[in-house]
């Protein structure tokens, strides 16, 4: 591997911890359910970019491709499946917060 | 590639991730997330990429975007004032962000001043006989997901219509 796909690698790298932690970060801080998806939906785009960049530093694009379609597919279903979730809990609670989720307390 | 355009796009996608997570509106939470996935995608198309680019450009800038705002709306609208007194408590929640997401982007780009060698892979050039003959595991996986995510979105928009 080059040196300079090395160093691709590295800031590609950087970059993908940094939306790691705004994805954490939104998802640990933020009592809304939409916001939580968000963060969610950061973190995918993390682990895609990452997927994308260690194939473009070993020269192996068309593995990473099919490994970041399948990443993409999942994280479309999760989105959908979870935004159905929520329309339900709102319909439900009438609040998006997840303060107001009391019924599954112990 | 070209280096500089590179990490201008990098830092347009950061920068929009954090601007989905700050906004105090949660439809232009929705049209950040929109703008980071078309950065995302540029960027995937320059590293070589353009299917998986295509793909991300589609669903994830058109379709997750859809569902989000389709969420929203569906969600009632707050008042000015119930916005204002939110934004306070959100600034002070958030303002720590930018600061943190910065520091770990310089730490580890100090790092990546010092590259070390790798073993260069044996590759198949064709996504195509990557997709069909080699990660069939992840076709059929991704069949099934699709024909579960399909009847859980029916199964839950069907009792929300019974309501």
């Amino acid at each position: 591997m080059s040196g300079a796909n090395l160093h691709l690698l590295w800031t590609a790298g950087a970059f993908v911890v940094m939306l790691l932690v705004i994805g954490f970060y939104c998802i640990l801080v933020s009592r809304n359910l939409i916001r939580i998806l968000i963060g969610l939906e950061i973190l995918a785009k993390a682990i895609t970019l990452s997927i994308i960049a260690v194939g473009y530093a070993t020269k192996n694009t068309a593995l990473s491709q099919a490994l970041a379609i399948t990443v993409i597919i999942i994280e479309v279903f999760v989105i959908a499946i979870a935004a159905g979730l929520v329309i339900n809990i709102y319909q439900k609670h009438d609040s998006l917060s997840t303060e107001n989720l009391e019924n599954l307390k112990g | 590639m070209t280096w500089s355009l590179d990490i201008v796009l990098l830092m347009a996608l950061a920068v929009t991730a954090l601007w989905a997570v700050m906004a105090t509106r949660l439809i232009y939470a929705a049209l950040g997330l929109a703008f980071a996935s078309i950065a995302l995608a540029v960027v995937m198309f320059r590293m070589g990429s353009p299917y998986a680019a295509v793909i991300e450009l589609s669903v994830c800038a058109g379709l997750i975007t859809a569902i989000f705002i389709s969420v929203i709306s569906l969600a009632k609208h707050e008042t000015v004032a119930e916005i204002e007194s939110r934004m306070k408590r959100r600034w002070k929640k958030y303002a720590p962000l930018p600061l943190v997401a910065a520091a770990v982007g310089v730490a580890l780009s100090l790092v990546a001043k010092h590259p070390r060698s790798m073993p260069q892979p044996l590759a198949e050039t064709d996504v195509r006989k990557v997709f069909w003959h080699m990660r069939q595991a992840d076709l059929i996986g991704q069949i099934i997901i699709v024909l579960v995510g399909a009847f859980g979105i029916v199964v839950l928009f069907k009792s929300w219509r019974k309501k």
